[in-house]
């Protein structure tokens, strides 16, 4: 009796998994079912309608972001126009990939249209057949001017020599330093990483809490803020399909950022990211600062700074390859392959990054890739206007990606921080510490061709 | 006759639900992941996982990384639960004195346990900032050298571990307390008589008699110490530069970082038997000091 009863356990276990397993596969069945309805019902309210896409829903997925801020308002407008209805749904950063990755494994045909990060999920995504090549779509549309996006900005959304995604927010690598004290001393604003380090140490005042320059020590996020001492030195990670960071130039672009941190920085700064470097800026306690140009509001909002009419912003100092920083797309739209309604979706990629709409988004504050609007002057009054200049400036010497661009970014990121890393505890011989990182990231790249 | 089949098998029939919750639960996950550990795996819906044996496991032992995360969990295993049993069971002693506000005293001390981890992990950076945060103003009052804390490859672990024992050395308290509850009180009065100092009597009677509690109480904590994730990823993230990269924190760098499922899995799996293995040990241990 014990065994039958045993055996009788084994049995029902087995089939109560096969049936909640059925039951997955099921509702997930019935759910495509549905949007297949859906969109014969759209499409014949369609034909029956003038407006070519009126009754089609498409859903739209932002992070919590300023722009999407910026563009809900404005839904409303496009719905009017189109006829297409938004439904949109916001998540924080981290939430937002573990979403989509979730969906996108899954074979969602849900979210039509999503706000995606080019340079940390780009390839990822790409390589998953998840993101739908846009070229078509782009080369095609009426009034469109794509060629007015900045050509660095279009770099970084591009995978595999095609589309991946349209950009709609862009960002560079700029110094901010303290005007006040700049002047007091006498020092001109630096034009070249050795005029930096020159005025660094001459600002540098440990015993009184002065520090000479802050910037993120921590090992990923500061991989992407060392990129432009990288590109200034005249180096890169990656040359063609070669993991290229344990150069001359390199090592040098790894020295320079890494010296200045360990002998001029807060202490600390091995556990800072920018939340950390940009507040103890804003307390007033660092004289130079380098990280992107879009988070300049942390240091001139009063509210968050105590230095917010002493902040002054200049072009990332040149090397011996010039002032070369990074000039990226740090968010762009996409489209999902799987999506039912691919030509409502590109209207509405297409109307959000319109000449019109961007004008609008970025008066909020929010950097587009579009250069008119950057010529218009109505399309700069988000931004103070000492900003405006280097803004333009970087974008046109800037280089299109500020991460090893790889499929695995987390890992390549952790690679690369590990020398700097170590320049920043005091590791003196760092040829070795850089040959074995560049093994790390050459592995990590010809996996990749494998995929 | 069916009727008698039911009666004579009630138990099996009423603990049916709940062991294919169990079976569910907790075995399906585990069978799971030692099923993908032997898979290489991306999460790409283009290349699906693929059969690799028992590369994943030779992988993770060649792996500087591991060995080092391994060497920090147990530093910080060892140091937070040696620290905690000591002083859990100090306190306990002092709390189970009759004192006025005694109750006051117990509620304001249990708070630790019940914050959030993630939320405390952040004031905790804030106090160990080096330039602004409180636990260098205090040193500085005290005429001592201001310290690095999390930011210093050395102190990072110390550090962390004095955050894990003000959050969880109540839990020990509150367990060895009701421990002292149901002492006997003969064997005090006889010590009594035969006029025994405070510390005697300690080491005599209260440490043997509560040696069960203790070795239940450490066991428990032990298992939770193994795992801790939350006011590492919090406050350090495995920083500065893997110095507080424990186990566990490795395994969620290789899985949702990496997107390498296969190799974290094989991490787990190793983890998981490590945690069984240790436990194991305790009970075996806690026969043998017991019998004695």
């Amino acid at each position: 009796m014990k065994r039958t009863m045993k055996q009788w356990i084994g049995v029902s276990t087995t089939a109560i998994m096969t049936v909640t397993m059925l039951a997955g596969c099921g509702s997930s069945g019935s759910e495509a079912g549905k949007d297949q309805g859906g969109q014969a019902t759209a499409t014949a309210a369609a034909t029956a309608n003038a407006k070519p896409f009126a009754g089609k829903t498409i859903s739209l997925v932002t992070a919590n972001h300023p722009w999407a801020d910026a563009i809900k308002p404005l839904l409303p407008e496009f719905e009017q126009e189109t006829g297409i209805k938004v439904n949109v749904e916001s998540f924080f950063e981290d939430q937002l990939t573990q979403k989509l990755t979730v969906q996108f494994t899954s074979g969602s045909a849900t979210p039509d249209v999503f706000m995606y990060r080019p340079l940390q999920e780009g390839k990822l995504f790409y390589k998953n057949g998840w993101l739908q090549p846009l070229d078509d779509y782009a080369q095609k549309a009426k009034d469109y001017d794509f060629n007015d996006f900045s050509k660095s900005a279009i770099g970084s959304t591009t995978v595999d020599s095609k589309l991946a995604g349209i950009p709609i927010i862009t960002e560079q690598e700029i110094l901010y330093y303290r005007k006040d004290l700049l002047e007091k001393a006498g020092i001109p604003v630096p034009k070249t990483l050795d005029e930096l380090t020159a005025a660094v140490k001459k600002l540098h005042d440990a015993k009184n809490e002065m520090y000479g320059f802050v910037a993120r020590g921590q090992r990923s996020p500061l991989v992407t803020q060392v990129s432009s001492f990288l590109y200034s030195e005249g180096a890169d990670f990656t040359n063609g399909d070669k993991a290229v960071i344990n150069t001359p130039e390199a090592i040098k672009a790894f020295t320079t950022y890494g010296t200045l941190l360990k002998d001029y920085a807060p202490p600390g700064v091995l556990n800072m990211s920018w939340p950390q470097a940009f507040g103890i800026f804003a307390q007033g306690k660092v004289a130079f600062l380098t990280d992107a140009n879009s988070l300049y509001k942390n240091l001139t909002d009063p509210a968050k700074s105590q230095v917010a009419d002493k902040v002054g912003f200049a072009v990332f100092p040149s090397g011996k390859a010039g002032s070369k920083p990074y000039s990226i797309t740090s968010w762009g739209l996409a489209m999902n392959t799987k999506s039912a309604n691919k030509d409502a979706a590109w209207a509405f990629i297409q109307w959000a990054s319109s000449k019109d709409t961007v004008l609008k988004t970025q008066q909020k504050g929010n950097p587009g890739a579009r250069a008119s609007v950057w010529d218009n002057p109505e399309g700069t009054t988000g931004f103070p206007a000492e900003l405006v200049p280097i803004i333009k400036e970087s974008a046109k010497a800037g280089v299109d990606h500020d991460r090893p661009t790889v499929i695995s970014v987390g890992e390549a990121r952790d690679a690369v921080g590990e020398i700097v890393q170590k320049v920043m505890t005091g590791e003196t011989n760092i040829q070795p510490v850089a040959d074995k990182a560049n093994e790390a990231l050459q592995a990590i790249m010809d996996k990749d061709k494998t995929k | 006759m069916q009727y008698s089949w039911f009666n004579r098998n009630l138990k099996w029939i009423y603990t049916l639900p709940a062991v294919i919750f169990v079976l569910l639960m907790m075995l399906f996950p585990i069978i799971y992941t030692v099923r993908i550990s032997f898979y290489e795996w991306s999460m790409s819906a283009t290349t699906p996982p693929a059969w690799v044996g028992l590369s994943n496991y030779i992988a993770l032992l060649k792996d500087e990384r591991f060995w080092h995360a391994t060497g920090a969990t147990f530093y910080f295993t060892i140091l937070a639960l040696a620290l905690e049993v000591v002083l859990g069971v100090g306190i306990a002693l002092l709390l189970s004195r009759e004192f006025k506000g005694k109750n006051l005293v117990k509620t304001v001390f249990l708070l630790p346990m019940v914050a959030t981890p993630v939320a405390m992990g952040l004031v905790w950076m804030l106090i160990y900032e080096p330039t602004i945060g409180v636990a260098n103003m205090m040193l500085k009052s005290l005429g001592l050298e201001p310290q690095l804390w999390l930011a210093s490859p050395n102190q990072v672990i110390p550090s962390l571990v004095i955050v894990d024992v003000w959050e969880w050395t109540p839990m020990i308290a509150l367990i060895i307390m009701a421990g002292l509850a149901t002492l006997p009180s003969d064997p005090y009065e006889a010590a009594d008589v035969d006029g025994a100092s405070a510390w005697r009597k300690f080491v005599s009677i209260t440490l043997p008699l509560l040696k069960p509690t203790i070795i239940v109480a450490a066991m428990l904590r032990l298992i939770d110490v193994l795992k801790t994730f939350d006011i590492i990823y919090a406050t350090t993230q495995g920083g500065p530069n893997f110095a507080s990269e424990t186990l566990n924190l490795y395994g969620y760098v290789l899985g949702f970082q990496y997107f390498k499922l296969g190799m974290a899995s094989s991490l787990l799996v190793i983890f998981f038997g490590l945690v069984m293995g240790l436990t194991l040990f305790m009970i075996w241990m806690r026969k043998r000091l017991e019998g004695a």
